[in-house]
C-alpha cells in the first residue's frame, strides 16, 4: 500500500505539534541550564508544555481534517478528535499541577516525557489498526515507567516503577502475543477487516486464546483485576502528578481503545453471558473482569489508611464498572463508557491535586495528613469532598450520573430479559461497600479534629485554580450532563457509530 | 409558582450560610431561619395555589439529559402538598430547636438545608431519575449532621444510617432501572411509566426491590435497626428531620414509586407487607416499653408509628391510604416535638437521658414547660383524640381492619402498647418523686423553643379537630392522572 506522507502528515499534526513541544521543553531547558533557579526553569519547561497542548487543542478544534490513512493506522474523524482534546486537556491539569512539585531538577526531562505519553495516549485514540496500537500503547507505557520513577531518590518510587515495568512488560507480552493469534486467525491487523473475516469464521480455540491475552494486556492497562497489582504501589509511589497522569489520561485512553476494540473488532465474536446460558467471546471475558473487578477493587479499598492507595483501589473498582457497561457491546456501551471515563479522570486528577497540596503542606497523604483538613483549609476540604462524593456517585456531581448510565446500559443488555442482572446487582451491591470507606474518608477529613500545630500551607495558586476548575467540571457535568453527553454523541454519530 | 421556590430557597439558604463563616453562629441561625421561614411561607402559598382537586399541576418542566428521556419535572398533586406542608413546618420548627448550635454554625446550617432542599426536591419530582437523584442527596447531609453533631456512639449511629439507606438506594437503583426499560416508554416521566402498563412479571420482581429499598428508610421492620441508633445520636434538629421528614421520604417512595407505578406488584406483595407492618408496630412498641435511654424510647416509638403508615399502604384501599399519607404528616409534627423536647428541652440541660437519673431531678418542677409540651405531645402520639394521631391511626386500622381483619387486631394491640410505653416514659421522665435536686443547668425554655414547640403543637391539635383540611387534598391527590393505574388495579371506585 502506497504511502501518502502529505496525507500522513496533515492527520497527524496534532502529534507532531506535541513532539515538538516537547522538544522545544528540552531545548529552552538545556539552554537555561543548571545556572538557572528550578522555579524559572520549572515554569518555563509547564508553560511551555500548556503551550503546546492548547495550541494542540486549538488545532483539533477548528483545522484538524477528517480521514484515515495506512489501513486504519491513524483515523482521525469527530469522536478520535474529541477523546485527543480531553486527553489533552488532561494533560494541561497534570502539567498545572507539576507546576511547583519539588520531586526532581530535571524538569525540562519530565515535562518532555509527559508530553510523549500524551502522543501515546493521542495515538492510542486515534488508531484502528492492533499494530499501530502496540507501538502506541508501549510509547504510552513506557514513558509512564520513567515518570513513576522520576524521583530516583525515593525507594518506593522506584521500587513502584520497577513493580510497574515488569507487569506492564509482561502484559505488553500478552498483547502481542494475542494479537498475533488474532492475525493468525483472521490474516487483519485492522479492526474493521478483522470484524469482516471473524462475522464468518466465528469463534475458534485459537481466537479464544488471542482474545484472552489480549484482555490481559488491556486488563492491565485499565488495573482491572486480577491484573491489578501495580495499581496501588504505582499510584503511592510516583509523584503525585505522575499519578493523577495515569489516572486520567491513561485511563481515558485505555478504556477507549477497549470500548473500540468491542464495539469495532470483535462484535462478531461478542459472545454472551447470561442466566447460565453462556457463549463464550469477548463480552464473557469483560463481565468476569467487571465481577473481579467491582469485588476485590472495593473490598480491598476498605483497608487503606493511605489516600492514594485508597484512590488506587477505587480505580480499580471503577474499572469493574465501565467494564461492566462495555459488556453491552454496541454504540451505547462505547457512548456511557467513554462519558464516565472522562467524568472519573477530572474526578481523579481534582481528587490527586487535593492529594498533591496536601502532601505539600503536611509531608504526607496518610489519615492522619488529612485528619481534620476542613478546619485546616476549608476550601481545599470542600473541593476534596466533591470529588470523593462524585466518586461515590452521589448526586449532583458528575460521578452520580456517570454511575447511573453505566448501570442503565448493563441493566438493558439481552433486551426484555435483563440478562445481565446478576452483574447489576454484583454492581450495586459493591457500590454499597464503597460507600462506606468513601464516608470513613470523609469523616476523616469533617469530622475529625485537627491535631497537632498550624500546618503551612503553600501558596499553591495555580495547583488550587486547578483543584477548583476540576471541582467546578464535577459539579457542572454532574448537574448538566448534556453540555458533555450531547457533544458526545454528535461526535459518535459524526464518526459513524 | 411557589412550591418550586422551596427548592431554590432551601439551596441559596444552604450556601448563603455557608458563606456567612464559622465565626458568626448567630447570623448564620438567623440566614437559616429566613430561609425555612421563607421555604415554609412557599409551601403555603403553593399548597393554595395547587388547590383542592384531583389534579396533577405541573410546576416546571424542561428537558434535562435528552439521550435519556430525562425531564427536570416538579408537579404536585394533593398527596406531594401535604407532605411539602410538613416538610416546611418540620424545617422552621428544627432550627428553632437548634437556636444553640455554636459550634462551626455555618456548616451545620447548610448541611441542615440542604437535607430540606433534597426533601422538597423528592416531594415534588415526577421525574423517576430526578426523585431518585434528590433521593440520594438527601442521604449525605444526614451522615455528616450526625457524625459531627451528634452525641452517643455518633460516628456508628451516622454510619448505621447512611449505610442503611445507601443500600436501600441501591435495591432501588435496580428497580428503577427495570422498571424504565421494561415500560419501553424511553421516559422517565412517573405518570408515563405509571400507564406504561409494566409486565405484571417484571411488576412482581421489581416491586420488592423499590418498595424494600424505600421503606429500609421508613423503619421497616426487620431493617428498622438504624432508626433507633440514628435518632439517638443525632443532634436534636437532625433527629426532628429524620423522624419528622426523612423517613416519609421513605414511605412516599414507597407509595409514588412503589405503589402507585407497579400497583399489580403491590397487590401481590401486599400481605407480606401487611404482616411485616404489623410486626414492626407490636415488637418495636415492645422493646420501646423496656428502654432505659430516654431517647431510644422515642426511637422506636417511631418505628412502631410509621409501622402504621406502612400498614395503611398494604390494605391498598382507599381509607387505608389516605390514612397511611395523614399518619405520614401526623407522626411527622409529633416525632418531631417529641425529639425536640428529648434532645433540645431536656437532654441539652440535663446532660443525661438515662430514665433512672431523670427521675429523680424532678423535671415536671425544673422545666414545667417542658413537661407540659412533654405531656401534651404523649397523649397526641399516644392516639387520644383531639390530636392528628387519632385521626390518622383510626383511618389506618378501619382500613387495614377492611383487608387484613388480624393484622389490624395485632395494630391495634400495638395502640395500647403505645399508650404504655408513653406513660412509662412520661412518668419515669417528668413525675418523679418530688426531690429537691436539681439539674445542674435549669436554664428557663427559651423563646425559640417555645416557638417551636407551639408551632408542631398547634398543627396537630388542628389536624386533629379538623382532619378534613388535610384529607380533602389527601383524597384529592389520590384521584389524581397519576394514581389512575393504582385505583384501577386495586378496584377503587
Amino acid at each position: 500500500m502506497a504511502m501518502n506522507y502529505f496525507e500522513l502528515a496533515r492527520l497527524t499534526l496534532a502529534e507532531a505539534i506535541v513532539v515538538v513541544t516537547a522538544l522545544v521543553v528540552l531545548g529552552v531547558d538545556l539552554k537555561m541550564g543548571s545556572a538557572t533557579a528550578l522555579a524559572t526553569r520549572r515554569g518555563w519547561a509547564c508553560g511551555l508544555g500548556v503551550l503546546g497542548c492548547v495550541a494542540t487543542v486549538a488545532w483539533l478544534w477548528v483545522g484538524a481534517p477528517a480521514g484515515s490513512i495506512g489501513g486504519g493506522m491513524q483515523v482521525s474523524d469527530a469522536l478520535t478528535r474529541w477523546v485527543k482534546m480531553v486527553l489533552l486537556g488532561l494533560t494541561v491539569g497534570t502539567l498545572l499541577l507539576s507546576g511547583r512539585s519539588a520531586f526532581s531538577v530535571h524538569i525540562g526531562e519530565y515535562v518532555a516525557v509527559l508530553l510523549l505519553g500524551l502522543v501515546g495516549m493521542m495515538l492510542i485514540a486515534g488508531t484502528e489498526n492492533v499494530l499501530v496500537l502496540f507501538l502506541a500503547l508501549e510509547l504510552a507505557s513506557v514513558s509512564l515507567y520513567i515518570l513513576v520513577g522520576f524521583n530516583k531518590r525515593d525507594p518506593q518510587g522506584t521500587e513502584a516503577a520497577v513493580k510497574y515495568f515488569l507487569f506492564g512488560g509482561m502484559a505488553g507480552a500478552f498483547l502481542l502475543f494475542g494479537l498475533s493469534l488474532i492475525y493468525g486467525a483472521t490474516g487483519a491487523i485492522e479492526f474493521r477487516a478483522i470484524a469482516l473475516k471473524l462475522s464468518t469464521a466465528g469463534v475458534s480455540p485459537l481466537l479464544l486464546v488471542g482474545l484472552v491475552m489480549v484482555l490481559v494486556g488491556l486488563g492491565f492497562k485499565v488495573a482491572a483485576v486480577p491484573f491489578h497489582f501495580w495499581a496501588p504501589d504505582a499510584y503511592q509511589g510516583a509523584p503525585t502528578p505522575v499519578a493523577s497522569f495515569i489516572a486520567a489520561g491513561s485511563k481515558v485512553a485505555a478504556f477507549f481503545i477497549l470500548g473500540k476494540l468491542t464495539v469495532v473488532a470483535f462484535p462478531a465474536v461478542s459472545g454472551h453471558w447470561s442466566w447460565g446460558s453462556v457463549a463464550p467471546g469477548w463480552t464473557p471475558l469483560l463481565a468476569m473482569l467487571a465481577a473481579a473487578s467491582m469485588v476485590i477493587g472495593n473490598l480491598a479499598a476498605l483497608s487503606q489508611r493511605n489516600v492514594k492507595r485508597l484512590l488506587a483501589y477505587s480505580a480499580v473498582a471503577h474499572a469493574g464498572y465501565v467494564l461492566m457497561a462495555l459488556v453491552e457491546g454496541k454504540t451505547l456501551g462505547l457512548f456511557a463508557v467513554t462519558f464516565y471515563v472522562v467524568t472519573y479522570a477530572i474526578t481523579a486528577l481534582g481528587a490527586f491535586g487535593v492529594v498533591s497540596l496536601v502532601e505539600a503542606a503536611t509531608g504526607g497523604a496518610d489519615w492522619e495528613h488529612f485528619r481534620g483538613l476542613s478546619q485546616r483549609a476549608p476550601g481545599l476540604a470542600l473541593c476534596f469532598g466533591v470529588f470523593v462524593l462524585s466518586l461515590a456517585g452521589i448526586p449532583p456531581l458528575a460521578g452520580f450520573f456517570g454511575k447511573f448510565y453505566l448501570f442503565l446500559v448493563a441493566m438493558s443488555v439481552g433486551g426484555g430479559d435483563f440478562g445481565l442482572l446478576w452483574l447489576v446487582g454484583l454492581g450495586a451491591a459493591t457500590t454499597c461497600v464503597s460507600f462506606f470507606y468513601y464516608l470513613r474518608l470523609l469523616k476523616v477529613v469533617f469530622v475529625e479534629a485537627p491535631e497537632g500545630g498550624k500546618d503551612v500551607w503553600p501558596k499553591g495558586g495555580l495547583e488550587f485554580a486547578t483543584v477548583v476548575v476540576a471541582a467546578v467540571g464535577v459539579v457542572g457535568i454532574g448537574c448538566m450532563p448534556g453540555f458533555v453527553l450531547g457533544p458526545l454523541q454528535n461526535a459518535l454519530a459524526a464518526a459513524g457509530f | 409558582m411557589a412550591l418550586t421556590w422551596t427548592i431554590w430557597i432551601s439551596m441559596l439558604g444552604a450556601v448563603g450560610v455557608y458563606l456567612a463563616g464559622p465565626g458568626n453562629p448567630a447570623r448564620c441561625r438567623w440566614i437559616a431561619l429566613m430561609a425555612s421561614v421563607a421555604g415554609c411561607v412557599a409551601t403555603v402559598v403553593g399548597t393554595f395555589q395547587v388547590g383542592v382537586n384531583s389534579e396533577l399541576v405541573t410546576l416546571v418542566r424542561v428537558p434535562w439529559v435528552k439521550p435519556l428521556g430525562i425531564d427536570f419535572h416538579l408537579a404536585a398533586d394533593g398527596v406531594s402538598v401535604v407532605l411539602v406542608l410538613l416538610t416546611g413546618l418540620a424545617a422552621v420548627a428544627g432550627i428553632l430547636f437548634s437556636w444553640n448550635i455554636s459550634v462551626r454554625a455555618n456548616e451545620f446550617f447548610a448541611l441542615y438545608l440542604l437535607l430540606i432542599t433534597g426533601v422538597y426536591g423528592v416531594f415534588l419530582s415526577f421525574d423517576l431519575f430526578q426523585f431518585f437523584a434528590f433521593y440520594e442527596l438527601a442521604i449525605v447531609p444526614k451522615y455528616f449532621l450526625i457524625a459531627i453533631w451528634g452525641s452517643t456512639r455518633r460516628e456508628y449511629g451516622a454510619m448505621k444510617l447512611a449505610l442503611y439507606s445507601f443500600i436501600g438506594s441501591a435495591l432501588v437503583l435496580v428497580g428503577v432501572l427495570a422498571i424504565y426499560l421494561a415500560s419501553g416508554t424511553s421516559s422517565f416521566d412517573l405518570v408515563r411509566l405509571a400507564n406504561s402498563g409494566l409486565p405484571p412479571g417484571v411488576q412482581t420482581w421489581a416491586f420488592p426491590l423499590v418498595f424494600v429499598g424505600f421503606a429500609i428508610l421508613a423503619g421497616l421492620w426487620p431493617f428498622h435497626t438504624w432508626a433507633p441508633t440514628g435518632h439517638v445520636a443525632a443532634p436534636t434538629a437532625a433527629s426532628m428531620l429524620l423522624a419528622g421528614v426523612v423517613m416519609k421520604l421513605g414511605a412516599y417512595g414507597a407509595l409514588r414509586v412503589g405503589m402507585m407505578v407497579m400497583p399489580h406488584g403491590a397487590a401481590l406483595w401486599a400481605p407480606v407487607v401487611a404482616t411485616l407492618a404489623t410486626v414492626g408496630i407490636v415488637s418495636a412498641a415492645l422493646v420501646a416499653l423496656v428502654q432505659q435511654d430516654f431517647k431510644f424510647v422515642i426511637g422506636y416509638s417511631s418505628v412502631s408509628h410509621m409501622g402504621f403508615v406502612l400498614l395503611g399502604l398494604a390494605s391498598a384501599n382507599p381509607r387505608g391510604v389516605s390514612g397511611a399519607v395523614l399518619q405520614m404528616f401526623s407522626h411527622g409534627v409529633i416525632a418531631g416535638l417529641l425529639f425536640g423536647v428529648v434532645g433540645r428541652m431536656v437532654y441539652d440541660r440535663t446532660h443525661t437521658r438515662e430514665l433512672t437519673l431523670l427521675e429523680g431531678l424532678g423535671l415536671a418542677r425544673a422545666l414545667p414547660f417542658a413537661a407540659v409540651t412533654f405531656t401534651l405531645a404523649a397523649v397526641a402520639s399516644m392516639g387520644l383524640p383531639g390530636f392528628s394521631g387519632f385521626v390518622a391511626e383510626m383511618q389506618v386500622l378501619t382500613g387495614a381492619w377492611q383487608a387484613f381483619p388480624v393484622a389490624a387486631l395485632a395494630a391495634g394491640v400495638g395502640v395500647v402498647l403505645a399508650v404504655a410505653f408513653t406513660l412509662r416514659v412520661l412518668q419515669k421522665a417528668f413525675l418523679g418523686p418530688p426531690t429537691t435536686v436539681t439539674p445542674e443547668d435549669a436554664t428557663p425554655i427559651t423563646l425559640p423553643e417555645k416557638c417551636g414547640a407551639l408551632l408542631l403543637l398547634g398543627t396537630s391539635l388542628v389536624v386533629g379537630l379538623y382532619p378534613k383540611i388535610l384529607l380533602d387534598w389527601i383524597d384529592g391527590g389520590l384521584g389524581s392522572p397519576a394514581f389512575a393505574t393504582m385505583r384501577k388495579a386495586f378496584g377503587w371506585p
